[in-house]
């Protein structure tokens, strides 16, 4: 373009878009960095003149504390440090139970508003509207109200399968390794194998257009067998089962109040709003989806399972991954309850090493990654559930 | 089927008790033993709810009713509060006039909540009068709603009426020391009352300052990009307690020591801050939704950015993101409970149950504090949800 008639004239520069546009990225990075040099200086003075530090070296020292449940072994001699990573590990425990337990109560409360019982889906959406337009710290402090009503040792309330509810908890039974266990799990990657291969082998030749459902089913029975038959063989696991005595259970697993009430009410809490995002996915496959399904003479079983839930999943997936993330920052109420996770752990920490900018500086990293690591799993799984656009 | 079957006319719907339960409650086997399952749990469920309900101690709950409603608020003074919501309900009637079936549901709560509230406080010990005003409130919700039927009042001046509405009120709540008004220093607000102040402030508040970030967030500037994004996404990730936490406990270490931070300014700090980034995400998917035609043709029009913006872009991204946002009003006010654990001494609705529990002869009260608590915010967010779907099947939104 060298014969270009006109020559541009110079543009000046305060009109200058190339030119404004820098000006004004310099003046909000300069704006930014002001007020945070203002912020930082002020922390600096007031820390002097308070005699207060800013550093990490307190990780070092002997936390002093005490944490009623733990994952990992402690005990009040151990560092903050350890304080600090006993909360991390409690967080992601909670978290993580309390991820699937709601994802299976949610997806229950989502297909039970879309049925066709009309007393099943009122009662569901009773349960979603209550846990949506309350708030759930306020029924976390119910909940543990609750618990800490319930009966005394004494005449604990008995459940099925050797479960006791009463005051001190929630007692189970917990399931021990046997001599056997090993070869119990040997059978069990041995039957796995062979049904991930009767499963390959059936979806080739379900793509070369023969039918292959027999040995599909064949690949789940034989896996059955061969379970079933190596746990009958070896009897790998036996039940430490809680026994009563006279003020307390012994054995088995024991999970407290607190805990329970945590546990419990994140679960419910969240179920809630997972069922209403599993009914939304599911109500967004068009009718037409299902109708051409059983035109083409697919099964109500093949309807839902190759029609309708793949397309469900992939509205799901996002809406549900803000969910879980919701889960793991709410588990943070836990301090409500007197439970000891990372926030909660922190707290005392701030308070007695008297440094709560390194402490909350320490807790909001972790989340920060807790949440970014929920999203990237999610996010991996996402991508390939969705359909992979040309 | 035989060839009669298919001449019939399609099946009419259902008609009749009977045929309504056999499709909905007696479909099939398994749905009948379903019903019957669930109807005699729930049954059971009910009467013993219906026990205990009976049996409770309510007086926990009537004889500290003014605590629950407006905390220590001094009683002489519950007058700046009347005048308030006399305000409120003059301008949600006049509003609800010319607005929509979503505004007109919510005044519509608001004057049936007062008055339900009027009931509650006439069997407690507030006595007859504050009933009698409550009611009245009500019935000025009603009396402003028909006159402005007759004689519509123009929309602008109420717009900027209830800007005015939310700083005078505060103004009016407040005082200020040496004037004939008198201050009421917040640490005596509490309640139900603080509720909506930390509430309403926050989302006023973090309204502008969302915007401006899902702008940013939009930018071509890369800084602008850069800066809003990490904002938003930092806030997003980690649980709102902990950003209370640093503004109530360590805002004090970042400002110089001469400024004094009243806790309740620092309670709305944090939650305007948190529910900043959320407005943002909300405002930024009402952004995306606009054509690009309507960019183009702003820019074509010798528009620049800032013309683009407040005349073009926003008014059609804000107006899509109302019912978003009225969703997140009701999140920031059922988060306002959590003010409370956060320390800084702040009494709202659930720190008010903790301090009544405290009191010696209420002990072992809980259920009815928090069942109390619970209701009052169910029904505060029933409606404000329910209007919010109203107001998304009146806008169209997900249709266009």
């Amino acid at each position: 373009m060298t014969n270009a008639p006109v020559r541009a004239t110079r543009t000046p520069p305060w009109r200058n878009v190339r030119v404004l546009r820098v000006i004004a990225q310099l003046v909000t990075l300069a704006v930014v960095l002001i007020i945070g040099w203002w912020l930082v200086n002020n922390l600096l003075t007031n820390m002097r003149q308070t005699r207060l530090s800013f550093g990490f070296e307190f990780l070092d020292s002997t936390a002093g504390f005490e944490i009623g449940e733990s994952l990992v072994p402690y005990s009040a001699t151990d560092r903050y440090r350890d304080a600090f990573l006993v909360g991390v590990a409690n967080t992601l425990l909670i978290s993580l139970i309390g991820i699937i337990l709601a994802t299976l109560l949610g997806i229950v409360t989502g297909v039970a508003r879309l049925s066709n019982n009309w007393l099943v889906s009122k009662i569901a959406a009773g349960y979603v509207e209550l846990m949506r337009n309350t708030p759930l710290l306020v029924q976390l402090v119910l909940i543990y109200a609750v618990m800490l009503q319930l009966p005394a040792i004494s005449n604990s309330i008995t459940l099925p399968g050797s479960i006791f509810l009463n005051q001190r908890g929630l007692f189970l039974p917990r399931p021990v390794a046997e001599p056997g266990f090993g070869a119990w799990l040997t059978a069990i990657v041995i039957g796995v194998a062979v049904a991930i291969g009767l499963h390959v082998l059936a979806s080739r030749r379900e793509a070369a257009g023969q039918s292959a459902g027999r040995l599909r089913l064949a690949g789940y029975g034989l896996l059955l067998v061969i379970v079933a038959g190596a746990w009958i063989a070896t009897s790998p696991l036996g039940l430490d089962v809680p026994v009563q005595e006279r003020f307390n259970f012994v054995g088995g697993l024991t999970i407290s109040p607190e805990l329970t009430a945590l546990l419990f009410g994140l679960v419910i809490y969240t179920a809630a709003f997972i069922g209403e995002v599993v009914r939304g996915g599911i109500q967004a496959v068009r009718r037409g989806q299902v109708e051409a399904a059983q035109a083409i003479g697919l099964s109500d079983r093949q309807t839902l399972r190759l029609v309708v839930f793949p397309q469900a999943l992939r509205i799901i997936v996002p809406p549900l991954t803000s969910q879980y993330l919701n889960l793991a920052k709410n588990s943070s109420l836990a301090i409500a309850v007197g439970f000891a996770d990372l926030f909660s752990v922190s707290r005392t920490m701030a308070n007695q090493t008297g440094q709560p900018v390194s402490v909350i500086v320490l807790v909001m990293a972790a989340y920060l990654v807790i949440s970014l690591l929920t999203s990237l799993v999610m996010n991996l799984y996402n991508r390939r559930v969705q359909v992979l656009e040309r | 089927m035989t060839a009669d079957t298919e001449r019939l006319p399609p099946p009419s719907d259902v008609v009749g008790p009977r045929a309504w339960l056999r499709t909905n409650l007696f479909g099939s086997w398994a749905s009948s033993a379903l019903t019957v399952v669930l109807g005699t749990v729930l049954l059971l469920v009910a009467v013993l709810a219906a026990q205990w309900v009976v049996n409770a101690r309510w007086g926990v709950v009537t004889e500290n009713l003014r605590l629950f409603l407006i905390g220590q608020y001094p009683f002489d003074q519950a007058w700046r509060i009347w005048l308030a919501l006399a305000g409120l309900s003059v301008l949600a009637g006049l509003t609800a006039a010319n607005s929509g079936a979503a505004v007109r549901t919510l005044a519509l709560w608001l004057a049936a909540g007062q008055s339900l509230l009027g009931a509650l406080v006439f069997v407690s010990g507030l006595g007859p009068f504050v009933a009698a005003a409550l009611v009245f409130n009500a019935a000025l919700v009603w009396v402003s709603y028909y006159m402005a039927l007759r004689r519509p009042v123009p929309r602008r001046p109420l717009t900027l009426c209830w800007f005015l509405f939310v700083p005078l009120a505060f103004v009016l709540l407040q005082g200020w020391a040496g004037s004939p008004l008198g201050a009421v220093p917040t640490r005596l607000w509490g309640g139900l009352l603080l509720t909506f102040v930390l509430a309403v402030a926050s989302i006023v508040l973090s309204f502008p300052f969302g915007v401006l970030l899902a702008l940013g967030r939009r930018s071509d500037l890369p800084v602008l990009r850069a800066l809003s994004t990490a904002y938003i996404e930092i806030v997003r990730g980690v649980p709102l307690i902990t950003i209370l936490f640093t503004a109530s406990i360590m805002l004090p270490f970042f400002l110089p020591l001469e400024i004094r931070v009243d806790a309740l300014v620092s309670a709305i700090g944090g939650l305007t801050l948190f529910s900043a980034a959320y407005v943002a995400e909300n405002v930024r998917g009402g952004l995306q939704a606009i054509p690009s035609g309507q960019i183009e043709a702003a820019n074509a029009i010798g528009l620049n950015a800032f013309q683009r913006n407040m005349y073009i872009v926003l008014p059609q991204a804000l107006r899509t993101v109302i019912p978003a946002n009225v969703g997140l009003f009701i999140s920031l006010l059922k988060d306002t409970t959590l003010v409370f654990i956060a320390g800084g001494g702040l009494l709202e609705l659930l720190a008010i149950g903790r301090s009544v529990l405290a009191q010696p002869q209420w002990f072992g009260a809980h259920l009815e504090v928090y069942v109390f608590i619970s209701a009052v915010f169910f029904v505060l967010c029933y409606t404000m949800s329910q209007a919010s779907y109203r107001l998304e099947a009146a806008m169209g939104v997900g249709k266009r």
